[in-house]
């Protein structure tokens, strides 16, 4: 059974993640309407929205302390807010300010915050070898830190995950690979690329567990996590773990769904993991009173995090050219040695 | 002046060298282990790890799966999380497999971080022909690792840079790219030439990047090139030196940072250069250098040559391969047509 304070836990950061993502779409759209510029408004860049996958990262994320490693992909803020990333730095950044996570040089695509070991790639499936050697340098140094890697059903195919799945499952790796399937690679629904339905059925091809999680629900997801999670802590190995998740958006924003049947928008939008967890907590005797105020603190706390962002200074044009190394360089020599060698043959 | 008063005459190959300081590093720092295919009962397919599985065991000089991606990948994360990864590429012609982690996240996350994230590991891998081992197993790819922002890159000539090159890139809390050229380890089966073979300190010490090395000093043409075209360089520069034609020749020694003060210092004297490289002529090592000094001194240019792999990919058979790899003659006849201009 979970706990009904986690489980007020787990709808505080899936409403804080639902929200995030409606305020970013909110300022996205600024000065890209009436025609879409993607090059206009304060936010710059591509954004993709994570609406309708918060049950995977926060049932997943609230087994994690701050030294668990988890890698996200291109579509990763509900991932960090579960993962607890200082969420003013983060918010910075996809504005693209001088005082985000990364300087203003990485975007929503990439972000990194060390204190809490989160890391993205822009590149699907990518961030699953970092992870598995997260796992393996916890393993080296005899910790009993777990990483995760997060990706979405679309990166199954790559070689990157199943590299690494063979790499975490040879080596016994404190790993779990989170697939949130949300039924669509941009524009491709799953049955057209894949014969496997069950992508957790790949696991057995690499002799590690496979989970899956058919509904979209945080408590199943919490439960499930926590015994794969309870794995790679315990030094049982990894695990693969799927979700079924719905996507609430588009691919990214300005993306017009031409692709998508108007019926499998709405089934999207009908199955919300956070309707049914506030059901859940009902059930639990929780009142009005008290959703009302979990609610109204995790939309102040987006809502000052975006204020706080949107009044950074942005980046100086010079900015651009610090941080390709260590700086200041740091670890490295650079005074030449001084010996007397004995001559030598240098022909061929 | 020496850092000690003895002169030094103990010689290695250069894998031996190679190795001496990763085992030192290995020893002073418990962050530190390798990874590869064929590293550890192997001893590596060129002789870069010969011996260390035996003083440091499994768990410190591991074999991985044949997974580029996965094993690179993997030492991306454990250098974020602070570990100091050595990861071996068998061959640089492999960098294809795994192109994403090396150009994409070794490469960019300490910049997409702001910094926040670093990525301490050495990247090693053979490089280099002149043994018919064809297109997918010959190349240098210089250029194409050079060419990404955010990797250092070690090209070593002779066993006393490679140690102490290599003792800093241990230490480097950058990625660092450190490509050894298989005709320049002294491998049984593969004869190097007597020039990598060189007096080592057994002591460790460290050769800072960009630091360019005069390899032979002369007045006439400045030869600038790197790997194992040093030694065919000053072969070329010995032949030379019989007709009257005084070569100096400059070993690069790392590509990035490139030392442009040490080779603009050497075409002020000279006023002729030729690049000689080991790679493909186009976009690469010999227009860089190149145009770093046009950009910095394009009077002090009085006549320039390059010298490098014909844009074609590495053939297979003999005549054909000795044809497009550039060898002393190539080098001689570039160096006597910007003297005699």
């Amino acid at each position: 059974m979970v706990s009904q304070d986690k489980l007020c836990e787990l709808y505080a950061d899936m409403l804080t993640a639902r929200y995030y993502e409606e305020r970013l779409q909110e300022e996205y759209l600024e000065g890209k309407q009436p025609a879409f510029d993607i090059s206009a408004g304060p936010i710059p860049g591509e954004l993709h929205l994570a609406a309708g996958q918060e049950a995977a990262a926060v049932g997943v994320c609230h087994h994690l302390r701050a030294d668990d490693t988890v890698t996200a992909p291109h579509r990763p803020h509900h991932v960090a807010i579960a993962k607890g990333v200082d969420l003013k730095r983060m918010s910075a950044e996809i504005f693209g300010r001088k005082t985000g996570l990364g300087k203003g040089k990485g975007g929503h695509m990439h972000l990194f915050d060390p204190d809490v070991s989160f890391a993205c790639s822009g590149i699907i499936a990518e961030g699953c070898p970092p992870a598995a050697g997260a796992a393996l340098a916890a393993t080296k140094r005899n910790e009993d830190a777990v990483a995760v890697a997060f990706l979405g059903e679309g990166a199954i195919d790559q070689g990157a995950f199943l590299e690494s799945l063979n790499f975490a499952s040879v080596h016994d790796l404190p790993v779990v690979f989170v697939v949130e399937d949300n039924d669509w690679a941009i524009s491709m629904p799953k049955e057209r690329v894949t014969d496997v339905e069950d992508g957790s059925d790949r696991a057995a091809g690499f002799d590690m567990p496979g989970i899956r999680v058919d509904q979209d629900d945080a408590i199943a997801v919490y439960e499930a996590a926590g015994e794969a999670i309870g794995r790679a802590r315990d030094r049982n190995g990894p695990t693969l773990l799927e979700v079924q998740v719905h996507r609430r958006m588009g691919h990214f924003m300005g993306d017009p769904q031409t692709y998508r049947s108007d019926a499998d928008e709405e089934a999207a939008l009908a199955r919300d993991s956070i309707d049914r967890l506030e059901a859940e907590l009902r059930d639990h005797g929780v009142d009005d009173d008290e959703l009302d105020a979990i609610r109204d603190e995790a939309e102040s706390r987006v809502d000052e995090a975006i204020a706080w962002a949107k009044e950074q200074p942005h980046p100086d044009p010079d900015d651009a050219y610090d941080d390709v190394f260590v700086n200041p360089p740091s670890g490295v020599t650079t005074e030449e040695p001084e010996f007397e060698l004995a001559e030598v043959n240098a022909d061929e | 002046m020496s850092e000690t008063d003895e002169v030094i005459d103990r010689e290695l190959t250069m894998s031996r060298a190679m190795v001496e300081s990763i085992a030192h590093e290995m020893r002073e720092d418990e962050e530190v282990f390798y990874m590869g295919e064929d590293v550890a009962d192997y001893g590596g397919i060129f002789d870069s790890t010969q011996g260390l599985l035996d003083e440091f065991g499994r768990d410190r000089i591991m074999d991985v799966p044949i997974s580029e991606t996965a094993y690179l990948g993997a030492a991306v994360g454990a250098a974020q999380e602070g570990m100091r990864p050595i990861a071996e590429l068998m061959f640089a012609d492999f960098f294809g497999v795994a192109m994403d982690q090396i150009y994409n996240q070794l490469a960019k996350n300490t910049y997409m971080s702001g910094g926040n994230v670093n990525v301490p590991l050495v990247l090693t891998a053979a490089v280099g022909g002149t043994y018919n081992d064809a297109a997918q197993h010959s190349q240098t790819l210089y250029g194409t690792f050079a060419h990404i922002p955010g990797l250092k890159l070690v090209v070593p000539s002779t066993a006393y840079d490679a140690k102490g090159l290599m003792h800093n890139a241990i230490r480097d809390d950058d990625p660092v790219m450190y490509l050894f050229h298989k005709r320049l380890m002294g491998i049984g089966w593969m004869p190097a030439p007597s020039g990598p073979k060189t007096p080592v300190p057994e002591t460790d010490y460290t050769i800072p990047f960009g630091s360019a090395d005069i390899k032979r000093e002369g007045a006439d043409v400045t030869v600038v090139t790197l790997g194992l075209h040093v030694h065919r360089a000053l072969a070329a520069a010995e032949s030379l030196a019989a007709e009257g034609i005084d070569v100096e020749v400059v070993d690069l020694r790392t590509l990035v940072p490139l030392d442009t003060d040490t080779i603009l210092e050497s075409v002020r004297k000279t006023g002729r250069l030729v690049v000689v490289d080991e790679d493909y002529r186009s976009f690469g090592v010999t227009g860089e250098v190149i145009a770093r000094v046009a950009d910095r001194d394009l009077g002090a240019l009085d006549a320039v040559e390059r010298v490098a792999v014909p844009d074609v990919p590495i053939p297979y058979a003999r005549p054909m391969e000795n044809e497009v790899i550039p060898d002393a003659d190539d080098i001689e006849a570039r160096v006597r047509a910007v003297a005699s201009e």
